[in-house]
């Protein structure tokens, strides 16, 4: 689904990636750990196209497709979704309006009939009744006054509304206490089909407990350390990240 | 210019309405003579630092004299969805158009109509509202407006009159083959305890240049609460000035939303007299201006008596090579302890051209207020553009939904029922005039 080949990216002209390689398949979940400042999120804004992240070097295809040229919408299109670090706050736009918009967008590009009101009020409910999310949160504006827990609810929210083919989340666990932490968990696991894959890139080892990754990758300085399967987190979570600690 | 708009005054002088009263006649002579010793304002003048009217001298225009019947039109728009009830009066090239109006049932107490009927009916009640502004005084449009004033309409609520539906004055110009300048004049009186919602409505016909210069005088009286909005979409080689002088009485409200979307160049000019104690006015406005527009939204707030309060927000959307001007002046007068000013200006900026002068300036001479100003400017938030991009939405749409948002939660604030859903449309065509051009 995701091929990565050799990826070099640039900040503000500093190089952040220098040479990544990773493949994921339809029905696998990776998981990306590494220190602070190993290049995590440059990673996830990379693959989503943000303004100001630039691949110098290497190639990224997702579900065959060449991402490079791709903009940010037409990669959510072609159903990529990144949960944010820290999502947006977006006075005057309610949530309910967001979300309509953004999925009927997406079935646009897909060549797909928009959902009308009704649809769409119908097929939110359900989404929110699975992950129990209050209703009340749709009517709010996007983000604007949500607590660190809300927030990521209603990334999850976005994520089961949005039915990506792979969501990257970054560092969705952080500031997060064990009930929001447990929604996310929920949200992601309901799109853990055999047609779907997914990273998580994480600090800490605990939101592994509830999305049990495939592959474990350890990120530092910019390259990939070390692959391994599940237990590799566990091994980091005991260890740490000193081994990787000369490379950083 | 001026000489021209003193040739103007010469050939309309027998059609000006009620030139029989000596007390008129001498009014309108007392403000020729004033604007003609002033000129149209330049950027010397204080008030007009930012805003030239240069572009204004550069058309040669006609006066408008006797109204044209060529103008064919069978109805004229309306801002509101259901528009039976309300009182619409409608000028065409500034000449009232009798078969496009509708006074509809009007309450005991209210009377509504065109100034040269007024004049008719009762020029006594109309000298003790006109003629009293201090010559000397007088700034240059209004010195020209008092002397060419010639249409426009009169509100007057006795005490207690509640009008249930609004008043809708629709003025649609640049219909004409020649561009045209006219000065409307109206007056608004709210006796004690009487409430109207007055919705103006600037629009066009034609693309034909054209000059409106207007000024609007009005008195709430003591309780009594005056809903004021306005929508200027006026041709884009329109020239738009109005000048809004209000006094509030006690515990009296005035609220007031300018929105702009047209004209070349425009101009409101607001100043708001808060005389009695509790009073309170709230001035808003919204601007959509792109290529080489120019608005100016200046305004003066005197608070002269203790227990006043002004909340002012102006948000403006500025894109190409256009300009807008805020200035908004906050005077506290030395008995007006407990004032409650506050003043925003917030300009979103879209393109490296674009350009916003904003002018906040407090004077107080009370030494227990609360009094606030601010004034942003900056381009859309790149990272909730980001954010919805990375949902899918098209760029776009994107900056048209923060562009919408941005506006929607100032125009949300309006009080008047049925003219918010417009007010939004008219940003949403706005939006997709920008895009076409993209």
């Amino acid at each position: 689904m995701l091929e990565i080949k050799n990826l070099h990216a640039t900040v503000d002209g500093k190089a952040i990636l220098k040479g990544i390689d990773l493949s994921i398949q339809a029905g696998e979940v990776h998981a990306i750990m590494g220190p602070n400042g190993s290049g995590k999120s440059t990673l996830s804004y990379i693959l989503t196209g943000r303004e100001g992240y630039e691949l110098t070097e290497g190639e990224i295809l997702f579900k065959g497709k060449d991402l490079r040229e791709m903009e940010p919408e037409e990669r959510a299109g072609e159903g990529l979704f990144l949960a944010f670090q820290y999502p947006v706050e977006i006075p005057g736009v309610p949530n309910t309006t967001f979300l309509k918009e953004a999925l009927n967008a997406i079935r646009r590009y897909r060549g797909e009939d928009e959902l009308d009101a009704m649809q769409f009020v119908k097929m939110v409910r359900e989404k929110t009744k699975l992950l129990g999310i209050n209703d009340e949160m749709l009517k709010r504006a996007v983000n604007v006054g949500f607590s660190g827990g809300e927030k990521k609810r209603n990334e999850a929210l976005q994520m089961a509304v949005l039915e990506p083919a792979m969501a990257i989340l970054d560092e969705t666990d952080s500031g997060l206490d064990i009930d929001a932490l447990k929604t996310v968990a929920n949200s992601v696991n309901l799109l853990r089909k055999p047609e779907n894959a997914m990273l998580v890139i994480t600090h800490y080892q605990r939101l592994l407990e509830y999305i049990v990754p495939d592959r474990v990758h350890v990120l530092a300085d910019g390259r990939i350390q070390r692959s391994g399967g599940k237990e590799l987190a566990l091994e980091l979570e005991e260890k740490g990240y000193a081994e990787f600690a000369g490379a950083a | 210019m001026t000489d021209a708009f003193t040739d103007h005054f010469g050939a309309l002088r027998d059609h000006f309405p009620g030139q029989d009263l000596p007390w008129l006649a001498e009014l309108r002579d007392r403000g020729l003579q004033r604007f003609a010793e002033s000129g149209l304002p330049t950027p010397r003048l204080e008030s007009w630092k930012y805003t030239s009217l240069r572009p204004i001298e550069k058309v040669d225009f006609a006066a408008t004299g006797v109204p044209r019947a060529c103008v064919s039109i069978d109805q004229a728009p309306s801002l509101l969805p259901d528009h039976t009830d309300c009182h619409r009066l409608v000028f065409v090239d500034g000449h009232l158009r009798r078969d496009l109006s509708q006074l509809g049932d009007l309450p005991a107490g209210a009377k509504l109509l065109p100034l040269s009927e007024q004049l008719a009916a009762d020029p006594d009640w109309l000298q003790t509202h006109l003629d009293r502004l201090d010559d000397s005084q007088l700034p240059p449009m209004l010195a020209l407006n008092t002397a060419m004033m010639m249409n426009g309409f009169v509100l007057h609520l006795t005490r207690g009159t509640v009008l249930p539906h609004p008043v809708e004055v629709v003025h649609l110009g640049g219909a004409g083959d020649a561009p045209l300048a006219y000065h409307p004049r109206n007056l608004v009186v709210l006796e004690e305890g009487s409430q109207a919602t007055l919705i103006e409505h600037f629009s066009h016909m034609g693309e034909q240049a054209y000059l409106s210069n207007s000024m609007t005088e009005a008195s709430v009286g003591a309780g009594a609460i005056l809903r004021h909005y306005k929508l200027q979409a006026d041709a884009l080689n329109a020239f738009h000035l109005a000048t809004v002088e209000a006094e509030i009485g006690r515990d009296a409200t005035y609220d007031s939303f300018v929105m702009t979307t047209g004209a070349r160049l425009s101009r409101n000019e607001t100043s708001v007299r808060l005389n009695g104690e509790g009073a309170t006015c709230h001035l808003n406005g919204a601007y959509l201006v792109r290529g080489e527009q120019h608005c100016d939204n200046t305004t003066v707030v005197d608070h002269l008596v203790p227990n006043t309060t002004c909340r002012e927000v102006f948000k403006g959307v500025i894109d190409d090579k256009a300009r807008a001007v805020f200035q908004g002046k906050l005077k506290v007068h030395r008995d007006a302890q407990h004032t409650n000013g506050h003043q925003l200006s917030k300009v979103l900026l879209l393109s490296d051209r674009a350009e916003i002068d904003a002018k906040p300036e407090l004077e107080i001479y009370a030494d227990d207020v609360v009094c606030s100003h601010g004034a942003t400017a900056g381009d859309l938030d790149h990272d909730a553009l980001f954010y919805l991009r990375a949902r899918g939405i098209p760029e776009a749409e994107a900056r048209a939904m923060l562009i919408e948002a941005f506006l929607g939660e100032s125009i949300d604030q309006i009080a008047a029922e049925g003219l918010c859903p417009a007010l939004m449309t008219s940003i949403g065509h706005w939006l997709a005039d920008s895009r076409r051009e993209v």
